[in-house]
């Protein structure tokens, strides 16, 4: 919904509650609910592209066919711990958030 | 020539689909609205429409289909009753939020339990607050003459929302009666192509449909869908005049029968409507001044207006085919009172709960409540406000 203005009145709304635009999910935070976060060992990571591929939320950075050394998209990853599950290496960390990494 | 012919209430809606053609049926039979769907399937196997007809598993499936092909663009109709529309409620709620104008045919029906197939309005009723608009019709004419009507009221641009054509089970579905049916061509005239709104099928214009809606903006689209209804009151008056002009039988929000110099008033819904009929006419015959009010439009609720036609009279009874269980009357019941209040009329009224589960309705019945009314308006408000009319006690 980040389409429109934080303070948008109803009017200003399209009818039928549509973002008239596509590809705005990218736009809304939705990590903010999320306990535990993935946190990766690169020194064990063999690139295999698993936690990208699983990830639901798109939420597993990658540069040139490689997550090593990129993290997660905190903004939109929500903790379901996925990514760790598939990892063979099980070099991925789920981390309280209340926790430092 | 449009053709006088008998048709039952279910044959004459699968009619009218025929005529309307529309682009997408998905649907999961369900008795006494099992005959639309069989009907209208025959139509498309023998190639008399070009409609997609989808055959789901349930009615869930087939509400959710009707709702997606209606926002991918076209124009999507269905039937069911009772049970059907109960497993259909969580979708019916997302439909008209989504404003797709999907065309749904209700035989009101009881629900269970007990299992009951017969005649009530708890169905509809129901489901009064999912968005939907709502036309209750009195016999097997208005149900052919409010599907075509029902097209063009949720299609209308400031409108957009899905309409409901409720016709009695049983007493309407399987009944004949005499049908005019009008041409095909007028009737497609009439109703006009499909103009669809934001459709997902446009690629070159995306757009994201149900997305994610917190507490920062789900109220605003509440709140804007809240403006589609007075449009939509303004549509089916002026959809009704035009059908009127176009063929013969002019509808409104509701129909007035021996109303205006009436003291004492009923006000009922589908086919009891007709049952009161006799009632109110055999009683003029008696020097009572016996009138009926008849609603067409259930929702959107025609407050006002349904003030301004009772104001004045000494005492009414409002007829309801459905119990809000623990509410202190009928659903018609507690929305008439609203409206008559918000106006500041104090007349007495009645609750009358009747006919559930096909429990028949006689205009002697009907009669026996007027003549209960004087006494109604002699003590002001009634002392047992709400009246099992018909029930073993």
């Amino acid at each position: 919904m980040s389409h429109y203005a934080p303070d948008a009145k109803y009017q200003e709304l399209a009818p039928g509650g549509i973002i008239p635009q596509a590809g705005n999910a990218e736009e809304y935070s939705t990590g903010a609910w999320r306990l535990q976060k993935p946190v990766r060992r690169d020194e064990d990571c063999i690139d295999c592209m698993f936690c990208w591929v699983y990830c639901p939320d798109n939420a597993c950075w990658t540069k040139d066919q490689s997550v090593k050394g990129l993290q997660f998209d905190y903004d939109h990853c929500k903790g379901c711990a996925i990514c760790a599950q598939v990892c063979p290496k099980k070099c991925i960390d789920m981390v309280p958030e209340d926790q430092e990494s | 020539m449009p053709e006088i012919k008998p048709m039952e209430g279910n044959q004459a809606v699968a009619e009218a689909m025929r005529q309307i053609n529309p682009d997408v049926v998905a649907a999961y039979p369900i008795t006494p609205s099992t005959e639309v769907v069989q009907t209208f399937s025959s139509f498309v196997a023998n190639g008399l429409v070009d409609t997609n007809y989808v055959a789901v598993e349930s009615e869930h499936s087939a509400m959710s289909a009707c709702t997606a092909a209606a926002v991918a663009g076209g124009r999507v109709m269905n039937a069911t009753s009772s049970q059907g529309l109960a497993l259909m409620w969580e979708i019916l709620y997302i439909t008209a939020s989504l404003r797709a104008p999907v065309i749904l045919t209700v035989v009101n029906r009881a629900l269970s339990g007990n299992i009951n197939i017969h005649c009530d309005h708890s169905d509809g009723m129901g489901a009064r607050d999912c968005g939907w608009v709502q036309l209750y019709g009195e016999n097997v004419q208005e149900g052919y003459d409010n599907l075509l009507q029902a097209v063009r009221i949720g299609e209308a641009l400031d409108v957009r929302l899905p309409v409901m054509n409720c016709i009695d089970g049983f007493l309407v579905s399987h009944s004949y009666e005499l049908l005019q049916v009008e041409d095909d061509a007028p009737v497609k005239d009439f109703v006009g192509p499909y103009q669809a709104v934001n459709p997902l099928l446009d690629i070159s214009h995306p757009i994201s449909i149900g997305p994610l809606d917190l507490w920062d903006y789900y109220f605003e689209h509440k709140r804007g869908q809240c403006d589609a209804y007075p449009p939509a009151k303004e549509a089916i008056l002026a959809v009704g005049k035009e059908f009127g002009k176009t063929f013969g039988r002019e509808y409104g929000l509701m129909e007035e029968f021996m109303l205006e110099d009436a003291e004492l008033a009923v006000v009922a819904l589908g086919s009891t409507a007709g049952v009161a009929k006799v009632a109110v006419e055999s009683l003029r015959e008696d020097g009572v001044k016996a009138g009926l009010l008849k609603l067409r439009a259930f929702r959107p609720f025609p407050a006002a207006e349904i003030a301004a036609a009772l104001q004045g009279k000494k005492a009414i009874a409002v007829f309801d085919r459905a119990i809000s269980f623990g509410a202190a009357s009928g659903p018609l019941f507690s929305e008439v009172a609203a409206a008559l209040y918000t106006a500041g009329q104090q007349i007495p009224a009645l609750s009358v709960l009747y006919g559930l589960g096909g429990r028949e309705i006689t205009p002697e019945q009907i009669s026996g409540v007027f003549r209960q009314l004087p006494e109604v308006a002699s003590g002001g408000q009634p002392a047992d406000p709400v009246l099992f009319l018909g029930v073993r006690e």
